[in-house]
Parts: C-alpha cells; sequence; structure tokens
C-alpha cells in the first residue's frame, strides 16, 4: 500500500465517536458573526454596514489582492455591527455581525438538491466563479483555492490528488462527506480537472476508512466518471500534508521551499473544499456553510453539523452536551494541528474542520525532562528534518543556524513532540524559529530588492 | 651518552627550527591594528550586550576608530561621561545622550487582570505569542513568562511573582535594549531616566476601546483623555484609546496621576499630589498599585 | 469541579512514550542475562549487581541534590540501567567497594560531569569499566574468585591438554586463552557458550540471555536494528576475511567464535545503542557501528589486550558527534 517516504507516526485515530454520526443540519442561528480574515492572504474589506439588510449568500467581504478570498453572509438578515471582535485565540479581528431574519436567500442560488452534472464552462470562467464563491482550502490550511487552479505560465499540471486522508484524529467530517455526498465530490473532482486541464483524478483516502474507498468506487463505476480512480494509502500521520500526500500518490517529492506543488505536475484539493467548489459552478452557491465535527472523548454526545459560518463554538458545545468539567483542551481542528481555542463565544469560520475536546488527564502536556538524543523525533519527521537540534537553536536564538538546518522546511505537523519521551515542547520552539527566519529571508529579499 | 646527547642536540634543533618557522608565520601574518582599537575597547564596559547595534564591544571600538564622525554611535551601558572620554582620546566629538532606563508599561497584575486560561505549553513568551493572545483577555498585556529577563544581562528584570508582571531595577538598568527587542508585545520602551530614578509612565499598551479595556483588566488606560486635558505641558497624547506621555515634554508635575480613573498613570520614587477634596460624589476608583510606590494617597488627603 | 479551559500551541496529543518507560524496557531486557548469571555464579552476582545500581542511584541523586541543587532525576531510570551495565560488565569475584568506585565513576565522571541525562559524550558505564580495567587489572581480569567449582574449570574446553599451561589459564575467559593458544581453539563447545558455561563478565556469559534481550528491545522500538546489525556483521565479516587469508583453520578467525565470545553481543545490543552516545541517523548508526565492528576486531586479533569492544565503542563515542555533523537525514524532496 502506497504512503509517504519518511518519517510520520501512528496515533490511535480516535474517530469511533463520530464517523458513524450521520450529517445533520445544524437550526439556523439567531446571530452570526462573520470574520474578515477566514483565509491565508490579505483580510477582505467589510462592504455592508450597521443597519443594511443582507441575503444569504450575499456578498459581505471583498477580497483584497490575488491571495485573498470573498465572504458571504450566511445568513439572511440585518447588519447590527461591523468592528472588532475576539476571535477564539482571543485576538481581535473585524467581524460583521448579522442578526437573523427568516432565511432569504440570493435570487441566482440554485437550492435544488439534486446533482447537476454537465458542465461547459472554460477553466477560466470556473475559476472566477470559484474565486467569486470565495472558497479557501477547507482541510484547515485555508488557501484560496482559486489560487491553486490558477497555473502559472509555463507550467502544466498533470494530475489533480483529492485529499480524502483525514489523518488527522479525532475528525471526520471529510469521512462522513465522502460517505453522504459522494456524487457531489465526483462531480466537483470533473469540474477541478477541466478547470486545470487535466486528464487524471485520484482520490487518496486512508486505509482505516474502507466504506469510504468502496463508496466512491462504486459511485465512479456507477457513475462512468473517466480518469477519475480512489487510491488506498497506508493509515499514517500526516499524509494529509500536502507534500506527503502528492509524494504517497505519485512518488514525486517537491523540492524544498519555495517550490509549489505545481512544480511536480501537481495540484491538490480536499474533498470538503470539491463539495464547495461543486456548488459554486453547478449552483451558485458561495461558500457559507461546510461540515464540522463535535467530537471529544467525555462529550455526552458528539456530531457532523452541516452548518453555516459565524455560529460560535459555544452554541455546538451546547448541542454536545456542553464541556466537560475539569481540565478542558478545546480545539478548533483535530489534536495534532488543530488551534487552541480560549473564547468559546468566537465563531466557527471556513477552516474549521471540527471542533475536538481534549479533556482529564489527556489535557495537561507531561513533565519536560532532558534531551536523551533517541533521535525518535528525528526518525518522525516527514520532512527529514532534525527537530531536536532546529528546537535547541530556536530556543538558543541562533537563527542563522536554524536557517542553515533548513528549519523553514518545517511543516507543524507536530510528530515530533508527538514522539518525544523527554515531553520536550520541540514543535513550539521550531515554530518560532521557522517564523524569525522567514522574517529573516523575507527582509534580506527585500534589502536585495532595493539595490 | 651517545644516546642522551643525541636526544638533547635532537630536540634543541627540533626547537629552533620551530621557532624560526613559528617566527616567520607571525611576520607574514601580521595584521595591521589601530592600537587605538584596544585603548578604547578597554575604555568600553566589555559587556558584549550589543545595545550599541554593533557584534560586541570590539566592533563598536573599531567603528569608534574608523569612523571619522562617532555622534551616531553610543554607548548606553557606560553612558555619556565615558563616551566623552573616549571621544576626547581618539579626538572626536561625542554623542550627547541623557541617560536612559527600560520601561515596563503593564499594570496588569494577577489581581487586576483575571486569568480566563491556563496555558501549557513551552515556558516563553514568544511561543504564547505564536498562537494566541495569552491567559488573560487582554491582547496586549504582560505573558509574564520572562524572555524579557532571560535577554537581560544585566540582571535588572525580573518577574515579580506575586504580581505576574516583570519589574525593572532602573540600578542595574543601562538601556541596552535587549528587553525592548525580546518582548513580543512590545512592552518595553527606553524613557528618559530623572533623578533618583523617577520615573512616570502610562502603564499600559491596549489600543482597545475602553470597554474592551475594563473587561480584561482593571488597571488599563480606557483612553479616557482626561489627563491629556490636566497636562499643562501638552506632554499627553491619545492615540487608539491609548495615553501616552512623552518624557521630552514631561515634567513631573503628577497633575495627571490623579485624573486617571483607572490608575493606569504610574509614578515611581514620588509621591501622588495631595488631592483636592470634590464636591462631587466620589468615583468608583480602582485602588492604586504600583511596585515602587506606596499608596500613600491617604494620608496625603488627611494633611 | 469547575471547567477549567487549557490552552498550548499544537501537538495536543503525546504519543505515551517516556524515559522511565524506556529505561524500563533496557531493565526488563537485561533481566534474563542477570538471571543467567545468577544461576550459574550464584548469590554474588545478584549482590555485585544490586551493589552497583543502589551506588549508581545513589550517587545521581547526591550529585543532583547537593552538588548541582536541582531537581533530581533518578526517577527516570537511567541510573538504574548503567548501574547493571556497569554491574554486567564485570567479573562475578571483584570485591564490593572497587564496584562502588566504578559507580562513582560512571555517574560522577561519566554523566554528571557533562550535565546529565542526555549530555554525556560516553557511555557511562563503560567509563566506569575502563576506568577500573585500567586502575584494578589484577581484580579486573581474575575470573575465578567467587565462581562455583562447578563453572571454575571451563567447560567449553572438552579435552585438556599440556596441563602446566592450563594450570596457568584456570579460569581465563575463551578470549584471551585461545588468543595466547590457538591450538586449544577447536576445543571451543559453541553450545556452552551460547547457553552460559562460558566464564567471563557477568553479563556475558550466556550469548542466548543477551540475543533474547536485544529482540526484546527491538520489538519494543527502543532501539533500531542499525547499530547492532552493523558492529556484529562487520565484525563477522573481519573475522571472515581474515580468515579466509589465513587458511581459515584457526578458530580464532572463525566469525560464529567472536560473535559469540566476549562482550560482543552485550556491546552491540545495549552498551553501542546508548542513546546520548550514539549518531542521531540511520546512516550515522551504521557507520559507527562499522567502525566499533573493525576496531574491536583489530584489538582482538592483533592488539594487546583479548577484549576491544569496550574500548572499540568508546573511541567511537568520540566520533559521535562528528558523526551527526556529517550524516545529516536525507531532506524531504531533495535527492
Amino acid at each position: 500500500m502506497k504512503t509517504f517516504p519518511i518519517g510520520g507516526i501512528h496515533p490511535s485515530d480516535n474517530k469511533q465517536w463520530s464517523k458513524d454520526r450521520p450529517i445533520e443540519v445544524m437550526e439556523l442561528p439567531d446571530q452570526v458573526a462573520i470574520p474578515m480574515i477566514q483565509h491565508i492572504g490579505a483580510p477582505s474589506t467589510p462592504i455592508v454596514k450597521k443597519g443594511d439588510k443582507v441575503l444569504t449568500g450575499q456578498l459581505i467581504g471583498q477580497a483584497v489582492g490575488f491571495v485573498s478570498a470573498n465572504i458571504h453572509s450566511p445568513i439572511s438578515g440585518t447588519v447590527t455591527s461591523v468592528d472588532v471582535y475576539p476571535n477564539g485565540q482571543g485576538q481581535r479581528r473585524m467581524m460583521v455581525v448579522i442578526k437573523r431574519e427568516g432565511d432569504e436567500w440570493m435570487e441566482d442560488i440554485d437550492r435544488t438538491p439534486d446533482i447537476k452534472r454537465d458542465c461547459k464552462l472554460t477553466p477560466a470562467e470556473i475559476i472566477a466563479k470559484v474565486k467569486d464563491a470565495g472558497i479557501v482550502g477547507l482541510g484547515g490550511a485555508q488557501f484560496p483555492t482559486h489560487v491553486k487552479l490558477s497555473v502559472p505560465d509555463g507550467q502544466k499540471a498533470e494530475i489533480l490528488i483529492i485529499n480524502g486522508v483525514e489523518c488527522e484524529p479525532y475528525l471526520t467530517s471529510d469521512y462522513r462527506n465522502m460517505l453522504e455526498r459522494g456524487e457531489m465530490i465526483l462531480v466537483g473532482v470533473e469540474i477541478l480537472m477541466r478547470a486545470i486541464s487535466v486528464q487524471r483524478a485520484v482520490i487518496g483516502i486512508e486505509a482505516n476508512k474502507p466504506a469510504a474507498v468502496e463508496l466512491l468506487k462504486a459511485l465512479i463505476t456507477k457513475g462512468g466518471y473517466k480518469g477519475i480512480e480512489v487510491q488506498t494509502l497506508q493509515t499514517r500521520y500526516p499524509q494529509g500534508g500536502e507534500k506527503q500526500l502528492i509524494a504517497a500518490v505519485t512518488g514525486r517529492q517537491i523540492a524544498p521551499p519555495p517550490a509549489l506543488p505545481i512544480s511536480v505536475g501537481a495540484v491538490v484539493c480536499n474533498v470538503s473544499t470539491t463539495i464547495a467548489v461543486y456548488e459554486a459552478v453547478q449552483k451558485n452557491k458561495p461558500l457559507i456553510e461546510r461540515v464540522v465535527t463535535v467530537t471529544g472523548k467525555e462529550l455526552k454526545e458528539t456530531h457532523n453539523f452541516l452548518m453555516r459560518f459565524g455560529i460560535p463554538a459555544s452554541h455546538l458545545l451546547e448541542r454536545a452536551g456542553g464541556l466537560p468539567e475539569g481540565d478542558v483542551k478545546l480545539l478548533n481542528g483535530g489534536p495534532m494541528m488543530g488551534r487552541a481555542v480560549v473564547d468559546i463565544t468566537a465563531p466557527i469560520i471556513k477552516g474549521c474542520s471540527g471542533i475536538t475536546v481534549i479533556s482529564g488527564k489527556d489535557t495537561p502536556r507531561g513533565v519536560e525532562g532532558a534531551c536523551i538524543k533517541c533521535a525518535k523525533c528525528v526518525s518522525a519527521c516527514p520532512m527529514g528534518l532534525e527537530p531536536y537540534l532546529l528546537s535547541k537553536l530556536a530556543r538558543l536564538q541562533k537563527w542563522d543556524m536554524a536557517e542553515e538546518h533548513n528549519t523553514v522546511d518545517c511543516i507543524e505537523c507536530g510528530c515530533c513532540s508527538y514522539t518525544c519521551p523527554s515531553n520536550l515542547p520541540l514543535l513550539d520552539y521550531i515554530r518560532i524559529g521557522k517564523q524569525t527566519v522567514m522574517t529573516n529571508i523575507r527582509a534580506r529579499a527585500a534589502a536585495n530588492n532595493k539595490k | 651518552m651517545n644516546e642522551l646527547l643525541l636526544t638533547v642536540l635532537t630536540l634543541s634543533l627540533l626547537g629552533a627550527l620551530l621557532a624560526v618557522i613559528l617566527y616567520i608565520v607571525a611576520k607574514r601574518f601580521h595584521v595591521d591594528e589601530d592600537p587605538r582599537i584596544d585603548e578604547v575597547e578597554k575604555m568600553l564596559p566589555g559587556a558584549n550586550c550589543g545595545g550599541c547595534g554593533f557584534a560586541g564591544c570590539r566592533a563598536m571600538s573599531e567603528a569608534l576608530v574608523t569612523r571619522d564622525n562617532i555622534s551616531s554611535l553610543f554607548c548606553p551601558v557606560a553612558g555619556g561621561e565615558v563616551m566623552k572620554s573616549i571621544a576626547g582620546y581618539l579626538g572626536k566629538s561625542a554623542a550627547e545622550k541623557s541617560p536612559m532606563v527600560a520601561t515596563m508599561r503593564c499594570g496588569g497584575s494577577c489581581d487586576k487582570r483575571p486569568k480566563v486560561n491556563h496555558y501549557d505549553g513551552a515556558l516563553s513568551c514568544a511561543v504564547v505569542n505564536t498562537f494566541y493572545v495569552g491567559e488573560s483577555a487582554c491582547a496586549f498585556g504582560c505573558i509574564g513568562y520572562g524572555d524579557c529577563v532571560h535577554a537581560c544581562q544585566f540582571g535588572a528584570l525580573h518577574v515579580n511573582p506575586e504580581t505576574g508582571l516583570v519589574e525593572v531595577d532602573p540600578d542595574k538598568c543601562t538601556a541596552c535594549g535587549a528587553c525592548v527587542k525580546a518582548c513580543p508585545k512590545g512592552l518595553f520602551e527606553l524613557r528618559k531616566k530623572w533623578p533618583k530614578n523617577r520615573a512616570i509612565y502610562v502603564a499600559c499598551r491596549s489600543k482597545n476601546r475602553g470597554s474592551v479595556v475594563m473587561k480584561a483588566c482593571k488597571a488599563g488606560c480606557i483612553g479616557c483623555g482626561k489627563c491629556e486635558k490636566v497636562c499643562p505641558f501638552g506632554a499627553i497624547t491619545i492615540d487608539s484609546y491609548l495615553a501616552y506621555i512623552d518624557p521630552k515634554k514631561c515634567k513631573l508635575c503628577r497633575k495627571c496621576v490623579n485624573e486617571c480613573p483607572t490608575g493606569a498613570i504610574h509614578i515611581v520614587n514620588m509621591e501622588r499630589l495631595a488631592r483636592e477634596p470634590k464636591p462631587a460624589a466620589p468615583k468608583v476608583e480602582a485602588p492604586k498599585r504600583e511596585s515602587n510606590v506606596e499608596p500613600k494617597a491617604d494620608t496625603a488627603n488627611k494633611e | 469541579m469547575a471547567t477549567r479551559l487549557f490552552a498550548a500551541p499544537s501537538p495536543h496529543i503525546h504519543g505515551g512514550e517516556s524515559t522511565r518507560r524506556i529505561m524500563g524496557d533496557v531493565v526488563l531486557a537485561l533481566i534474563p542475562a542477570l538471571a543467567v548469571s545468577a544461576y550459574v555464579l550464584g548469590w554474588r552476582a545478584l549482590m555485585i549487581t544490586a551493589v552497583a545500581i543502589a551506588s549508581c542511584v545513589l550517587f545521581e541523586f547526591l550529585i543532583q541534590r547537593f552538588l548541582l541543587k536541582g531537581r533530581t532525576t533518578i526517577g527516570d531510570l537511567s541510573a538504574v540501567v548503567t548501574g547493571m551495565l556497569l554491574a554486567f560488565n564485570l567479573p562475578v569475584g571483584i570485591p564490593w567497594w572497587i564496584v562502588i568506585i566504578g559507580a562513582l565513576v560512571a555517574i560522577g565522571i561519566g554523566k554528571m560531569t557533562f550535565g546529565g541525562l542526555g549530555c554525556n559524550p560516553f557511555n557511562p558505564a563503560l567509563t566506569g569499566r575502563i576506568f577500573l580495567l585500567i586502575a584494578y587489572p589484577v581484580q579486573m581480569t581474575d575470573w575465578t574468585t567467587g565462581v562455583p567449582a562447578a563453572v571454575q574449570s571451563p567447560t567449553m574446553f572438552d579435552s585438556m591438554s599440556g596441563a602446566t599451561s592450563m594450570d596457568a589459564m584456570s579460569g581465563a575467559t575463551a578470549l584471551p586463552m585461545v588468543k595466547e593458544n590457538p591450538e586449544l581453539a577447536g576445543n571451543v563447545n559453541f553450545g556452552d557458550m551460547l547457553f552460559g558455561q562460558m566464564n567471563g563478565s557477568m553479563g556475558e556469559i550466556c550469548a542466548l540471555a543477551l540475543i533474547l534481550g536485544g529482540i526484546y528491545l527491538l520489538w519494543r522500538k527502543v532501539i533500531t536494528w542499525h547499530i547492532p546489525v552493523a558492529v556484529l556483521g562487520t565484525m563477522a565479516i573481519f573475522a571472515a576475511c581474515v580468515g579466509l587469508g589465513e587458511g581459515g583453520s584457526l578458530v580464532y578467525e572463525l566469525p560464529i567464535f567472536h560473535l559469540l565470545a566476549g562482550g560482543a553481543l552485550l556491546g552491540a545490543f545495549f552498551m553501542a545503542t546508548d542513546y546520548s552516545t550514539s549518531p542521531m541517523t540511520h546512516k550515522g548508526m551504521i557507520i559507527y557501528g562499522v567502525g566499533i565492528g573493525v576496531i574491536t576486531m583489530v584489538i582482538r586479533l592483533w592488539g594487546a589486550y583479548p577484549e576491544g569492544m569496550s574500548f572499540a565503542i568508546f573511541i567511537m563515542n568520540a566520533a559521535t558527534p562528528l558523526i551527526n555533523k556529517y550524516c545529516k537525514p536525507k531532506r524531504f524532496g531533495t535527492k
């Protein structure tokens, strides 16, 4: 079975709590708060003001620049405020707050549930629609999808890889999407193949999701989808990392930064993103909702919700029976790469594939010991780095040496900290090193440009 | 006997040969260096703190000797006197700079700024800053894991376990600026050092609206502007709901201190002005809490 | 109980691996060898091991508590492992006070001087052993004192010819015996070497028990195969080549003899694989292992000492930083 070449870990996937919960449509909230930054790149500009009436699907945030994404109203109602409010990490971000009145949609959105398969649009038209719909990578990275699909001049895409790996423990939103909205994914794949003009697409799914593999294979045969295949991959974290997935599926490794996936002819798209693309292109529906998993060992109930953006995390937790007592860590995303949430009133945004609750004795980190040079982090690193060294260099603020040891290659997957027998916060420091080195590199480039 | 002689001879010859080689190498690779660099380096404090902007004292003394105009060079650790004597030695004119001291501008101690979550990662402010605002609801306040303390070479900083805030020892502080660079929240400022280590500053960096500040911290600046109005020297400006006292204009009159409703203006080694009894109902005022000042306002009122 | 919200950077889960568990596994892996030596050599083997462990733990505790005035980390069991390995490298008849000196050198000089766990450039137990070997050469090579009579005359030599020379040799281990009397070599009984009837340091007497422990460590993923395979493979190939060159008639050139005799297995599985003194990458581990194999065989075949394992590991420990510098893991995306 295929997998990526180096490193990786096998955390227990803990998907059992939510993987058999069908997608439920979350009731509409009374009020939503929509941050103007839900993507990588420049924040969007709010184009509504207090008192404005908005419809579901109406543009409320205009993308600024190329790497940026539009933002649409997920409900219909009145804008009550355009101001800064704290996000899940307590950082204050510009948000548009909308009070709901009914559920009135923009007229051009097709809300019928039937699958619309044929698409005669040109690649440029598809990309324009994706851009208008404000679609970003829903796997968590929130990178604007239209940027990914715009293959630069002189380069050619050869293969489309659909990321159905969901290697992150706990989360099941992609899995439920594959089981329940498989047809939409396949049409979405066809559209994406058209957009980047490739004849071959591979849906990569890990071996711990055999039901999804079989279902999609059956759908492909039934619907006669040409050029789309399903590839079962060995279960191993971080298979869902873009570079790891491309290496697993094609055997080709992307050169170190700043090389992009297109340099090996691949474009990668998440399954949930593919559904969003389908809806945007065939149904004119902008990105206003997604499937979010609410899971945790000690939660009373777990769910997979299809929900509009802007609903506070506290609302989801209420549906799950509230936060358990004692020590709790609330995560936006899964336990390996998710961000800790400290303000539970913060809204759910595009990149949130799940709310994971870690509780009890799993919550606090273990006591830090001395590095015993066991080299487990070196074996676990999927990028072929030396985490123990990079962490030490960042701690000592030896930025030049950290750069020499390729700290910018780090994908922040967390395998190093996960394996460390001394509970060292390896990634915590490597992240600082990486950020500082990247800042230094940019500063140098800027200085060179001036000359 | 023969062996002894041979040994002695061989070793002596070897010694002589090596001496000649060493001499030739030393001559050939000799680097001509201005002897004044060594002299200047001796005059500098030798802390190698980088406060001057150079890699160390050696680099600084090279710059002092080689550059014609040294008015832009200043060693904050040595201070004006030493710089003057160095300039005198080199026959150049020195930069005039008044002494400075690092000031930590956050007054959000544990009791004023409640913790809303429990941080459990690596104990470093920079790490905290990579992903969220910190344990309190204030996005601007002191994180309290002491990156600045580690950066300070002079032992002038420490975290007060009671308040959870970093405190500066003005006698040890050399104003090298290491803490300014180390603090991810930008809380440190090198401010004018008044005689007797007196100081006055706004102990808050929150640019949030007053209502937001009040929710997160009882000791924050809410940008009410009362201090700005009362200042007779125009030393106080308000920008994004945050007051700033310009040390160049401030004359330590302390009128602003009594006006501040939250006690965000801290005074060090000075007493508050006697408050004129006001006919209006007493305002809700947070009790003063400065690290270096005894709250003597009440006694002052009675006098 | 109220809800307390935690926050930390990712990752938020941990694999559950801990230093104590790793060290515990090593201790467990050493138990079979200890059991065999206790069975063959009697209660004294247990006593020496106990003295070594107790003094290592005690010295670590005392140094950390009173000299360094820091947190004590004896709970991580690393001192127990050091003590056990040290004992395994000593003859059973060694006076107890020498064991304590060895422990002091191992922990005090070998480990704590360099900053404690993870910072020591040389394997602490080996440091102790080599110190004792040089300081107390007589006691360290006395293979008869305290050994039960039944085992004392080595049974691996089935028929003893030339009584006079054998008297002088009584109680010698296989390696020096064969080294000095190559003509005896034909009489080596490999079965006894495997099952624990050979003379030697306490931990070396039963090859099978050591192999069992090594397999356990491999299974538990405490060690990887790279170092043991490189060490033993190099020794075997080296011996075979030398044997071929000289006609291959002497047992001293038989690869299997070298793998079973002396400290080869103990060294390859337990001493050379010590984390902080071995390289970080698999490539580096192989270079390191090959180095150990070659140096061991050179010392065994042509050196002054009959056994070279400890010196070989010691020398390669010194080369580890250099190996780490030049053997980097393969960076993703590079050829």
